[in-house]
């Protein structure tokens, strides 16, 4: 082993009892000898967090000396350099250590019901860091550079990214009114009444100024979106509440970075006079509208720039990534306010980048997202721990106990004061009870900590006693609040989110009331919300989608989209369904098209057209979900992602679906996109496996994709019939190769229908195609038809939509 | 029904305002309105309306306009259109766009859900026999369309279709293939549409004070 000289964090690591809990990790790493290279290489790949945890395990020591211990004996046939891999092997075993705790919490039956996670989290880093105290080596802290350059982009990132837009912007007063004046008026109510405890004789805080603890008041007086995001994710609660207190979280940062500043600026000076302020107020004004712009233009590059990908597909995520933190950088060189550049860079460019990426860049998008924020998460809360461990305390029982009652009375008074204000011209009031939850909601976190962690110890004599108090303040947050909100929220019986999928027919009243509502205001001659909200529409469909977004899908409206992400998804569920362990031998609900058509022949009925090339994409896609199995892990929260098992499952999902579709030719129904909608909600029902919130109408691209076939299954039974009252929509293209697939099928059901691919998807079959052919046909056409639609009916798959608003969970 | 006086008195507005639930400062915007739109006539016609350039482009605006001319919109057991309408016909239609009270009982919130579902019903059930057809609701989708370009008729088609097969599997369960589904009718739409709060959401911002817009938090 090497030399005892090391950077604290190693040392801490390298430490007896850290290997010995570890030591079946290490165990495993050594028997392969594969991970140890893997892992170092791992941080260099792309991973922030990992180099997030690089900075962090070497701050800013080198030790070149202790580099260099290469021996000049015989040559070694095996031998031990540890210091080689030591920083990336380091900071895996921090990474793979949150990882697994994160598992493991999911593991124990009920725990993570009862107890939040960042809870759990806080108190193994406790342990971790009582252990390495134990152990006589000196724990890491979590390092403010750390946390602010690596740590917290991913997660504002996903946040901004898959940020609700409609509820954020119909409350955006409302959240721009708790987050600036809500956050001033916490800083200065907090500081302002601990300096005058301070000042009490007794307490032994004399030496404690106004601007320190105004400055102590502004760190510790805004919400955290980590914190926020981590308890409110599990509580499920309504949407209204939750934009509202994580809309808050997240746009007080401007508020606090300016805050901070100013304070910390004025401290030595000691005197703020009123020219001070003014400038306060400017630089407030420009740390958050300058963070915005920044955030815009990259966001405006990063669509500009997926425009031209198509043919480099691989690298279109990177692009996501990468102007995003280049946002948050660009903002943090100002000292604007990096999260707002953050969230307002997702936003901007989310719906045309989606427009322009493949699927399956849109996929690693969300995938990479979840995972890097998961992580960062994890390690943010474990650290916090960690830090209360390492860091050395100056408890002071009134100051804390102040602090800590009066951020719980600044918080209340604040949100009920603002209440009172905004109420006044909210159309949907904020209840007595929306009001306790966003007051209980403002849980403070780690961003408070790496703040006060910043501050100078020189200049700032009492910053021990600062982190002491923060913490503190957070762990009552995050432990007593964050752990109590859960039941609070079902004794108020607070309204929960409602977690159905959004209909086609709520999307098309939506839009109806959408147009309505701005004609009504056109009519009142008044220029309100919906007024301006369809000119920005207008506008945006007039002139930007066409500068960023390539090809047809600019000019594709919202609804049109909707409509095919549905059909897509109809289809996957359709083939996931015949894959499943469940044969769907109750179908709940068996309602066809000639249940509503009219009697009367309809024959003008043509589909949508597909082109070559997009049909095989979704056939790509199909075939990929199509081996998905059913296993999947009960989704939790956010993070939680789909198990993606590329499982060779195919022919025997294939007999499998066979066995269904004569099944159903003998129920003689047909298998409509509601019936099987509706026999999917069942499904999710059993398998507590779609939980998400109302899909985005904005859709990912590939969902896009015109579908060709019908999501109604119409039957055709080519060439046999003798009523020809309805004609024939063939659903889907038949492709040679799904009919391949099965082809003892198609072979039975004869060749009547075998179009190209392109002439699929209009099919008027005149004479043979028959007419409401449905109650007993038992041709084998029809299984045909059916199972071709099957195969050929791709989309997103349906974790699409678990992940598609991850973020609202 | 019958026509308002030119100069109307504060004895009718307030008049108004109880029935409609208005404000009198509200009521007078909108009486500003209706006689800028009216030309300072007693009463509105349908071409009045057209010559809102801002409506013009809305897809829906057929079914907007047709709306206030609907005699189902002003809360009497009468069907079909008018010609035209009084102020307070105009002011009747115009107070199914009131903001929810504060602090509504359940079977106040449910009667003003209902009520509001109810006009935007009537405005997709063109022929007023109670439910809306395959037909009027593909019409729905259709003009929802119109304004985006090129939309084939087709794929307007294709929505309605599956919308109206959603509602039949939502509300009718099982269905024996001869069977027929007549269209949605309002309790079938209620149902459709629990997911939309639209007592909360159907609804504009009346001006109090007569001025243009104010910046308002919402």
């Amino acid at each position: 082993m090497p030399s005892r000289t090391l950077p604290r964090v190693a040392a801490g690591l390298r430490s007896a009892s850290e290997r010995g809990l570890l030591a079946l990790l290490m165990l495993m790493f050594l028997a392969g000898s594969v991970l140890p290279p893997g892992a170092a290489s791992s941080p260099d790949l792309a991973n922030r967090n990992s180099k997030a945890g690089h900075d962090h395990c070497q701050p800013s020591q080198e030790l070149p000396e202790d580099r260099h211990n290469a021996t000049k004996k015989a040559f070694p046939v095996l031998s031990f350099d540890y210091h080689h891999v030591q920083k990336p092997f380091e900071i895996s075993l921090w990474v793979l250590l949150a990882s697994l705790m994160k598992l493991g919490f999911h593991l124990i039956p009920r725990l993570s019901s009862i107890v939040p996670e960042s809870c759990l989290l806080i108190v193994v880093g406790l342990l971790v860091g009582g252990l390495i105290k134990v152990v006589g080596e000196k724990p890491p802290v979590l390092d403010s550079d750390l946390f602010f350059l690596c740590l917290l982009p991913p997660i504002i990132l996903d946040a901004g990214y898959f940020l609700p837009i409609r509820p954020f912007t119909e409350n955006v007063g409302t959240i721009l009114m708790f987050a600036v004046v809500g956050t001033l008026w916490n800083a200065f109510f907090v500081g302002g009444l601990l300096y005058g405890v301070c000042q009490i004789r007794g307490t032994d805080l004399g030496h404690v100024d106004l601007l320190a603890c105004l400055l102590f008041g502004s760190i510790i007086s805004a919400v955290d979106p980590v914190a926020v995001l981590a308890v409110f994710e599990e509580i499920h609660i309504n949407e209204l509440l939750h934009i509202l207190v994580f809309g808050e979280s997240l746009l007080n940062d401007a508020v606090t970075v300016v805050l901070y500043h100013l304070f910390e600026e004025y401290a030595g000076v000691g005197s703020v006079s009123m020219v001070d302020v003014c400038l306060g107020v400017i630089s407030f004004l420009v740390v958050s509208i300058g963070g915005i712009l920044v955030g815009t233009i990259y966001g405006i590059l990063a669509a500009f720039t997926s425009r031209f990908t198509s043919h480099t597909r691989v690298i279109e995520p990177l692009f996501v990534f990468v102007y995003s933190y280049m946002a948050y950088l660009s903002a943090e060189v100002f000292h604007l306010s990096g999260i707002m550049a953050l969230i307002a860079c997702g936003a901007v460019m989310r719906p045309y980048v989606e427009a322009n990426i493949s699927h399956k860049s849109h996929t690693t998008i969300k995938y990479f997202l979840k995972m890097w924020s998961s992580v960062s998460e994890t390690l943010i809360f474990i650290f916090l721990g960690v830090s209360t461990v390492a860091g050395e305390h100056r408890w002071n029982w009134t100051f804390v106990i102040v602090t800590v009652i009066l951020c719980l009375v600044a918080r209340v008074l604040g949100v009920v004061g603002l209440t009172y204000i905004i109420n006044k011209f909210r159309i949907v009031k904020l209840t007595t009870k929306d009001q306790f939850i966003v007051a209980y909601g403002g849980l403070r976190g780690a961003i408070a900590f790496s703040l006060g962690y910043l501050l100078n110890e020189v200049q700032f004599p009492t910053r021990n006693m600062f982190l002491t108090a923060i913490i503190t303040v957070i762990f009552f947050t995050v432990f007593v609040q964050g752990m109590t909100i859960r039941p609070l929220v079902d004794l108020l019986a607070v309204k929960k989110k409602q977690e159905t999928k959004r209909s086609i027919n709520e999307e098309i009243h939506t839009q109806f009331l959408d147009h309505l509502l701005t004609g009504i205001e056109d009519i009142c001659g008044h220029y309100g919300h919906h007024h301006w909200k369809d000119k920005l529409n207008r506008f945006n469909k007039k002139y930007v989608k066409k500068c960023l977004i390539a090809g047809e899908r600019s000019k594709e409206p919202q609804l049109i989209a909707f409509y095919h992400k549905m059909e897509m998804k109809q289809a996957i569920e359709l083939v996931e369904s015949g894959g499943g362990v469940k044969m769907p031998s109750a179908m709940p609900s068996t309602v066809s098209m000639q249940n509503i058509q009219p009697k009367k022949p309809v024959s003008d009925r043509v589909l949508p057209q597909i082109s070559k090339g997009r049909e095989e994409e979704i056939r790509k896609i199909l075939r990929t979900n199509l081996q998905r199995t059913r296993q999947r892990l009960r989704s939790y929260n956010r993070h939680t992602l789909v198990a993606d098992p590329y499982e060779d499952g195919w022919n025997e999902l294939l007999l499998k679906r066979q066995k269904i579709i004569e099944l159903e030719k003998k129920v003689g129904s047909f298998e409509t996109p509601a019936a099987s909608r509706s026999r999917w909600a069942e499904m999710t029902k059993m398998s507590n496996y779609l939980t998400v919130p109302a899909a985005a109408p904005d859709s990912p691209t590939m969902s896009r994709a015109r579908l060709a076939s019908d999501p109604q299954a119409y039957s055709s039974k080519p060439g046999s019939d003798n009523l020809p009252t309805i004609k024939v929509d063939l659903a889907s293209p038949q492709s040679p190769d799904s009919v391949n697939l099965v082809d003892e099928l198609s072979k039975r059901a004869g060749q009547g229908e075998e179009p190209d691919e392109d002439g699929g998807l209009v099919m008027k079959v005149p004479s043979s195609a028959s007419g409401k052919d449905t109650k007993e046909d038992q041709n084998g056409a029809k299984d045909q038809q059916r199972l071709m639609r099957c195969l050929s009916d791709p989309g997103p798959s349906a974790d699409e939509e678990e992940e598609d608003e991850p973020f609202l969970h | 029904m019958g026509a308002f006086q030119s100069v109307p008195n504060e004895h009718d507005f307030q008049e108004l305002a109880d029935k409609t639930g208005f404000s009198l400062e509200q009521i007078r915007n909108l009486h500003k309105r209706f006689k800028q739109l009216s030309h300072n006539e007693d009463t509105l016609r349908r071409e009045d309306f057209n010559t809102i350039s801002d409506l013009s482009c809305n897809p829906i605006r057929a079914q907007i306009i047709e709306a206030f001319f609907d005699k189902r919109n002003f809360h009497q057991d009468a069907e079909g259109s008018v010609q035209e309408i009084g102020f307070e016909e105009f002011l009747t239609v115009m107070s199914h766009f009131r903001p929810p009270e504060l602090n509504m009982t359940e079977e106040r919130r449910e009667a003003v859900r209902r009520e509001k579902l109810r006009f935007l019903f009537n405005m997709h059930d063109t022929d007023n026999d109670g439910t809306i057809t395959l037909e009027e609701y593909r019409h729905v989708v259709e003009e929802l369309l119109s304004r985006s370009g090129t939309i084939e008729k087709e794929t307007a088609k294709a929505i309605a279709d599956a919308a109206m097969l959603e509602v039949a599997s939502i509300t009718m369960g099982h269905m024996e293939p001869d069977e027929f589904y007549e269209g949605i009718t309002f309790d079938h739409f209620l149902k459709i549409l629990n997911g939309v709060e639209i007592e909360s959401k159907m609804h504009i911002r009346f001006l109090n004070v007569d001025t243009t817009t104010m910046s308002c938090h919402k």
